[in-house]
């Protein structure tokens, strides 16, 4: 080790090191720290449980009680029953549905009851929850254990849904969607919870407003929309693009739904080339929803048709190619701007 | 059944008759509305089963909360639903509770505690969970009732929330109310077990069956399981045996499905009639002071229905509003 030169204190320095799960860990512990009414609930998130399986609510039950922070039986619709009547008195729980694909076992909670007691009570109730789930393919897990649902989310009015692909967006997201009077599901992708990407955490005073996307880039030649994962395979394709001479204008969500439509649309005016891309299967997906209004809006305006990139009409694969064949990436995405760009 | 130490005074079975006969004129008035043509409305008669909640809502407060079903307008006035803003739900009306929202398949009336009402058989366990959550949290001895049918006793949330209710040492009360029908298919064939009440044991809870249609027994019970629930001993289940005398939603012909003479005998045995039998002849109250009561009772029931029916309908605007805190932009 000894003849080994230390690494210049400089460059040290300039390489990013915190990461989205890092974000979110801050941000469940300041939202707690503030406000006694939040509480937590879910399968294995209490300290003696090993504080959640990728460590999201590690250390909460600890420092904030085991009152506030629960550990459940691997019970999807009680979880979520539980979060929506202790809502209904005046808490703010954030329940933990470990994997998104564990949401469909919970939907009568989430579809029927949460989205929807607010507007069938004539406003009398609201049920101000935040369902915090992961999800996202890389890892081999196959089929029912990393689907992306969330435009069955978005289709149902009542529920506002988010899902971040940057530290900061993840903390100030997560606290705007636990401060939110209304059920919002937040959804967190696996793969990248652990890829560091920014030089220091939020402080506690951070929040990224539901319903208002990030332009992460600005362009002139091709607008990409995108979220999650596909929004950091997305800013690497909008680089590469860069350097081939085309400039993309890269805009994340940020919130599925509702979703920023004047950011988008004044993009799409500017650009008149639109790309949207996501990990979720296209067919029906929340894709469709925004090129529809983007035609809608801005007929006559569009250089190009609008372009999907989406999942693969199939389960999400086990096989390694299969996998890999089965969502864009930063090269498809990148020749999907090329393409456009023509 | 009735041996515990909660027996009813006179004052609290005249408290149950007065609930009672306000539920069965309602269901009754309800029927005639519908037949009237005055309001169209999905309807779920719970006309047979009134003792239930009559007895169960003498044992609680205003701030215990309830999470009901479809069948569940006689829970909810039992506990205390004013009339006006029922009947302006039940209309459809801008005046209703829900602000002609949510219908008769989710009324809801939170300064009385009525918190949920759902259309989707057994989801009222899971959240009463955390309305019972909520009042451990709070150090406060409110209690949270779910009723639900014989039906939803075989779907999986229940069992989720029973288990739950348990683990947490919830203040849940989990009253199932068995009519011995679920939607058309009698209990004895879709219901394996003895009964549902010996379900409890599986989540190492008290379980109980009893004659709901009997005041003094249904009292018992649910008085038992509240004084439980308050003093932090956790969850009961109640299982209320009862009838409809009406068939699954108003309208349906029960004569396909029940036999004539399991309805005939349960409608000779209508507990509300029963009840006010034995007050009389316990002394209780007069025949002249019940009578007065139940005039009252039609007299409200009058009132509420006018007060819908000369109400406003909402408008198509209306749908922006209470989806989400913030309106929908037009």
């Amino acid at each position: 080790m000894s003849t080994t030169a230390p690494e210049a204190p400089a460059q040290k320095a300039a390489r990013p090191k915190v990461t989205i799960l890092e974000a979110l860990h801050k941000a469940c512990h300041d939202a707690f720290a503030e406000d006694p009414k939040i509480l937590m609930l879910g399968e294995d998130l209490a300290d003696p449980e090993g504080g959640g399986i990728v460590g999201v609510s590690a250390g909460l039950s600890t420092k904030f009680g085991d009152d506030r922070v629960r550990s459940t039986p691997i019970s999807e619709q009680a979880i979520m029953g539980a979060a929506i009547g202790a809502s209904l008195a005046g808490y703010k729980p954030i329940a933990e549905i470990m994997l998104m694909n564990f949401t469909t076992v919970a939907m009568d909670m989430i579809v029927n009851h949460a989205a929807k007691l607010r507007f069938m009570s004539g406003g009398q109730t609201n049920v101000p929850i935040v369902i915090r789930t992961m999800t996202g393919l890389g890892f081999g897990s196959g089929g029912q254990h990393c689907d992306y649902l969330e435009a069955w989310f978005a289709h149902t009015a009542g529920i506002k849904v988010c899902a971040a692909s940057t530290p900061e967006d993840a903390y100030g997201l997560l606290r705007s969607a636990i401060d939110d009077p209304d059920p919002v599901i937040f959804i967190e992708n696996l793969p990248t919870y652990r890829v560091p990407m920014s030089f220091e955490l939020p402080d506690s005073s951070h929040r990224v407003p539901l319903g208002k996307a990030a332009v992460q880039r600005e362009g002139t030649d091709v607008t990409v929309i995108s979220y999650a994962r596909m929004a950091v395979e997305a800013r690497a394709a909008a680089e590469k693009a860069a350097a081939d001479g085309v400039s993309v204008e890269m805009i994340d969500l940020r919130t599925i739904a509702p979703w920023d439509r004047d950011t988008v649309l004044a993009s799409a005016a500017k650009t008149g080339r639109v790309l949207i891309v996501h990990e979720a299967v296209k067919e029906y997906g929340v894709g469709a929803e925004i090129a529809s209004v983007i035609n809608e809006e801005l007929f006559g305006q569009l250089k190009k048709p609008v372009k999907r990139l989406g999942g693969a009409f199939s389960a999400v694969p086990y096989s390694k190619p299969l996998e890999t064949a089965f969502a864009p990436d930063a090269g498809r995405i990148h020749a999907a701007i090329l393409e456009l760009a023509k | 059944m009735a041996t515990n130490q909660y027996v009813p005074d006179s004052a609290t079975l005249l408290d149950i008759y007065k609930r009672a006969a306000l539920l069965k004129a309602n269901d009754e008035r309800a029927r005639k509305v519908i037949l009237s043509g005055q309001i169209a409305m999905v309807y779920y008669s719970y006309r047979g089963q009134e003792i239930i909640p009559s007895a169960l809502s003498a044992c609680l407060r205003d701030d215990d909360s309830l999470c009901t079903i479809y069948r569940g307008i006689h829970d909810m006035l039992a506990k205390g639903f004013p009339l006006r803003p029922l009947w302006a739900e039940l209309a459809g009306r801008k005046t209703g509770s829900c602000k002609g929202k949510g219908g008769p398949m989710h009324l809801t009336y939170p300064p009385k505690g009525i918190m949920v009402t759902t259309g989707i058989v057994g989801s009222t366990a899971p959240i009463a969970n955390g309305l019972a959550w909520a009042a451990q949290l709070d150090k406060s001895d409110r209690v949270s009732v779910c009723t639900f049918g014989d039906g939803a006793s075989n779907i999986g949330a229940v069992h989720e929330a029973m288990n739950l209710a348990a683990c947490w040492n919830l203040p849940t009360i989990f009253i199932c109310q068995n009519n011995l029908y679920a939607e058309h298919t009698t209990y004895e064939k879709m219901t394996a077990g003895e009964t549902i009440a010996g379900r409890a044991a599986g989540y190492g809870m008290p379980g109980v069956r009893v004659n709901g249609n009997d005041a003094a027994e249904m009292y018992a019970a649910a008085a038992e399981a509240v004084a439980r629930a308050r003093a932090g001993e956790g969850p009961t289940l109640i299982e209320c045996m009862t009838f409809r005398f009406f068939g699954h939603s108003f309208g349906d012909d029960d004569t396909r499905y029940i036999p004539k003479e399991q309805k005939a005998a349960a409608m000779a045995a209508d507990p509300v009639p029963a009840l006010r039998a034995k007050l009389i002849a316990d002394r209780i109250a007069t025949e002249e002071e019940l009578a007065a009561i139940e005039a009252g009772i039609e007299a409200e029931i009058d009132d509420a229905v006018k007060f819908a029916l000369d109400s406003e309908w909402p408008v198509a605007d209306d749908l922006r509003f209470d989806v989400f805190e913030k309106e929908i932009a037009a």
